[in-house]
């Protein structure tokens, strides 16, 4: 049987990108935009990366949506698509997006490609979670979400991979998808939130996250991790456990449920908090010794601020940077090439209390060194 | 260059196919090669049950499982596995980046063949000849390194750091400082076994990552540095080829604090002669025998560390240490504070006379000469390496590089999908060895790392290139003749998952039998 390859193009990704909107969400900037004569670059994007699989024609079914949510493109790679679904021409909205993804899940769909940018990120992750392998062909004016690969060539040498080799000879990882607050970044504030893992096909320098990485086997360097934060952990102490897929191994071999997106906490091997918010963090550390653990989230190198506001600077200056345990893969420390790690904690007193260096646990009696900015 | 290269036609190459079992399978029961004569009836009657002189701990309840097979068999199978080896002397073998792959002289196989007719348990007076090799092979290290004592036991690089690990921890101890200094400093860069070994030793490992211009992060180590800092373990230059000249202000740091420094000198061939351990500060340093002094490495033969350390450190090297009192070599057992053994007998005798023989036979200004042509035909390769569509080089630009370089496809895999491991499998097809990738993780994407050292001529140099030049090419004009290579190799491609992921590993036959074939011994 042939394998289905998904295509959904995001035609107003990026549009806002080359007249300085920063960001096209949202149906008055992309008046605007097209008013400065913005240009999306989703459709070239797409296509390029559909000619790195173009020899698979004959193998693969592309399931695509009308005009230029994909059909286009498609035919112009030299496809010839199996169209599904009904939009109305240059009168998109991310509602299509998500419908698109939504039917092409119900169709048995191997793979789905889609072009944008973390806004289209964030529809196709509402419309399928982690039922579907994905791959995101960058073209949108933000690209926070490690769900996208390196360029849109590497989009489709990352596809050609998958669809060509046995698929389970390709790992599957899970990638954040994150996305800033575009009406906020306008007014110069940054302010990210991680919306949560899609899953997507794993392989060397192909995608966002992992542009150098080549650890042998992310799976077994997480438990290295786990193994080591749970030989640290003391009695006595509670521990506020963040989120990020680094953690989710450290609770999973404590045997305690683990909020994805939230912040949990541990007193003495037991959850005593699940999804809690500044104030119930505060409350639970009343009159106890406390440790923060958290991890990198993002392809950014943020550990606060992103994804983890419910630690709030008011928690950290209690904690102490002392009682920081940072922990991260080896991969992921490498796929941020020099950059340093970042915090963002609202606080400018508590950022520069976070600077400096910092030994995050990469394994048992393992440690790297690594600078923390903000 | 470029018509130079034109002119190069690569060769064609197809490897013998024997598909050949492994030599469990091909094991017949009761076959033997050597049938061992019965005891005699009086031997047998004085010694009695001889199973009453092992510990019954140590005795075994089933006979060992091994291949039962005549002689003509074994033979038959070996040929066939050496004939399907894309072996040192059959191609350029520039490919082994951080092994320095040089030739060696076959005389000096010959010399060290007469170690056969000695035994270690030899009383010293009869064993004069080989002490006094091992002495003043000791002298020559000496001399190059500018260490006061070596010690030849190692049996290869990482048995030098592990050794290096527990003399620091001795040092430590005998401080009565081991609990506080707890943690050993390392750089990314730094050969993987800087960071192994002082975990194996029982240290906590922190590891630098190196800054823009591809040099360890000073500041990092000043951040590292404290009072838990047992000590440093750097190579340097690194596998990027790129040479720390601020060396001693690294080595200052963490003396400031007391810590040790070992300086991995895995790399030495570009420096050897030229710039030593000593005059760095360092306390302790490596060589590797089997690269650098030509004894040789890789799948030829055993290896040796050959370790040195400053006179603060030598009371804690293993022993015994040969030394000499004017009249005799002997054998130095009386070292209260050494570490003991850390491997039987002097270490691998056969690879200290070869490399005695080499360092004789090239003389001091010969092994200057020797690091100062790995360096340059290390940059001519670089210079037409970087002629190849696909190829970069990260880091350091407008640098000197000494003896190696770590290269990058990332370009070639952008634009064709082809990426390190591909070209690395199109290699064999033309009869050159694949190429070493990197050490894990991979800092530099998709990378590669030729080193060419003194062995290899110009011209030697320019066919491993065209090579590379060739795949290139079809990188871009016919890339699934690369995606589905080797095509010309005793082996097709190996199904890297089973490499990569831990779960699917099995050390030895017993525990694939086991894992794998339910078949639980």
């Amino acid at each position: 049987m042939k394998k289905k390859l998904g295509l959904i193009v995001n035609p107003i990704a990026g549009i806002g990108g080359r007249v300085g909107l920063k960001g096209s969400d949202g149906k008055d900037i992309l008046k605007k935009a097209i008013a400065l004569k913005g240009k999306s670059e989703s459709s070239s994007r797409t296509i390029q990366a559909l000619e790195r699989i173009l020899k698979l024609r004959e193998e693969i079914e592309l399931i695509t949506y009308p005009h230029q949510m994909g059909e286009e493109e498609a035919r112009i790679a030299g496809f010839c698509p199996r169209v599904i679904g009904q939009i109305k021409r240059n009168e998109t909205t991310a509602g299509d997006t998500q419908k698109a993804a939504q039917e092409m899940l119900n169709l048995g769909t191997d793979l789905l490609f889609f072009t944008g940018g973390d806004g289209t990120a964030r529809d196709i992750y509402l419309a399928i979670g982690s039922r579907m392998p994905v791959i995101g062909i960058p073209a949108g004016v933000k690209i926070h979400s490690a769900v996208y690969a390196t360029s849109p060539k590497n989009a489709g040498n990352l596809a050609y991979l998958y669809l060509k080799e046995n698929t389970k000879k390709i790992q599957i990882g899970e990638a954040e998808v994150m996305d800033i607050d575009e009406e906020a970044f306008r007014n110069n504030r940054l302010s990210a939130k991680l919306y949560g893992y899609l899953k997507v096909p794993y392989e060397k320098n192909l995608l966002q996250g992992g542009k150098t990485g080549s650890s042998p086997s992310e799976d077994s360097e997480t438990e290295a991790v786990a193994s080591e934060v749970i030989n640290l952990m003391q009695k006595d102490y509670l521990y506020i456990i963040g989120s990020g897929t680094t953690i989710q191994p450290i609770m999973k071999k404590l045997g305690l449920a683990n909020t994805l997106l939230g912040v949990d906490a541990i007193y003495n091997f037991k959850l005593i908090g699940s999804d809690l918010n500044e104030n119930q963090i505060l409350t639970l550390m009343k009159g106890k010794k406390t440790k923060i653990i958290v991890t990198i989230v993002g392809g950014q190198g943020y550990i606060f601020g992103r994804g983890n506001q419910q630690i709030s600077s008011k928690v950290i200056k209690k904690v102490g940077k002392e009682n920081i345990l940072v922990v991260g893969t080896t991969n992921k420390i490498i796929s941020l090439g020099n950059k340093s790690l970042l915090v963002d904690t609202g606080e400018e007193k508590v950022n520069q209390m976070l600077s400096g260096y910092i030994k995050v646990i990469t394994g048992i009696n393992e440690r790297m060194l690594i600078k923390i900015d903000y | 260059m470029s018509t130079r290269q034109k002119e190069i036609k690569v060769r064609r190459y197809h490897a013998p196919v024997w598909s050949e079992p492994i030599i469990m399978e091909l094991s017949q029961k009761g076959q033997r090669g050597i049938m061992v004569p019965q005891t005699e009836k009086e031997i047998k009657r004085q010694i009695g049950q001889t199973s009453k002189y092992i510990p019954s701990n140590m005795q075994r309840n089933e006979l060992p499982q091994l291949p039962e097979l005549a002689q003509p068999q074994v033979i038959r199978h070996y040929e066939h596995l050496a004939q399907q080896t894309l072996g040192m002397e059959m191609n350029i073998d520039i490919s082994q980046g951080t092994c320095t792959m040089k030739y060696s002289p076959k005389v000096n196989e010959f010399l060290a063949s007469k170690i056969q007719e000695i035994h270690p348990y030899q009383d010293e007076d009869t064993i004069q000849g080989i002490l006094e090799i091992i002495y003043r092979l000791d002298l020559c290290l000496r001399e190059i390194s500018g260490m006061d004592q070596f010690t030849f036991q190692p049996g290869g690089g990482a048995h030098a750091t592990y050794t290096n690990s527990c003399i620091m921890r001795a040092y430590h101890d005998m401080n009565g400082e081991l609990a506080q200094r707890n943690e050993v400093i390392t750089t990314m860069f730094s050969h993987p076994c800087d960071t192994a070994s002082p975990r194996t030793a029982g240290f906590k490992v922190i590891t630098l990552m190196p800054d823009e211009n591809g040099y360890p992060d000073l500041e990092a180590l000043k951040a590292a540095c404290s009072k838990h800092t047992a000590g440093l373990m750097i190579t340097n230059p690194e596998d990027t080829g790129i040479y720390n000249p601020k060396i001693e202000e690294y080595v200052e740091e963490v003396h400031k604090v007391g810590g040790l420094c070992f300086y991995d000198q895995a790399n030495l061939n570009g420096v050897m002669g030229i710039a030593r351990a000593r005059e760095a500060g360092f306390d302790a340093c490596h060589f590797n025998l089997h690269k650098t002094f030509s004894s040789p490495h890789g799948c030829m033969g055993p290896a040796c560390g050959a370790y040195g350390t400053t006179k603060v450190l030598e009371p804690f090297l293993p022993k015994p240490i040969v030394t000499f009192d004017g009249k005799k070599y002997y054998l130095d057992y009386d070292r209260p504070y050494s570490i003991g053994k850390i491997r039987e007998f002097f270490g691998n005798v056969e690879v200290l006379i070869k490399s005695f023989a080499w360092i004789l036979s090239m003389g001091p200004d010969g092994l200057v000469e020797a690091a100062k042509v790995s360096v340059i035909n290390n940059n001519y390769l670089s210079k037409l390496l970087l002629a190849i569509p696909g190829v970069v080089k990260h880091y350091a630009e407008g640098k000197v590089r000494l003896d190696q370089v770590r290269f990058s496809w990332e370009k070639l895999k952008e634009d064709t999908g082809i990426g390190t491991e591909e070209v690395q499998n199109r290699m064999v097809d033309y009869g050159i060895q694949s190429y070493h990738t990197s050490h894990h993780p991979w800092i530099v994407p998709e990378p590669f790392t030729p080193e060419p050292c003194e062995t290899y001529s110009k011209e030697d140099c320019e066919y491993w290139v065209a090579v590379l030049k060739q795949i290139s090419h079809e990188a871009y004009t016919n890339p699934e003749i690369v995606r589905n290579a080797p095509h010309n190799s005793s082996i097709h491609k190996l199904n890297k998952e089973n490499l990569d992921n831990p779960k699917k590993w099995a050390m030895t036959r017993r525990a694939y039998q086991r894992k794998w074939k339910n078949k639980i011994r």
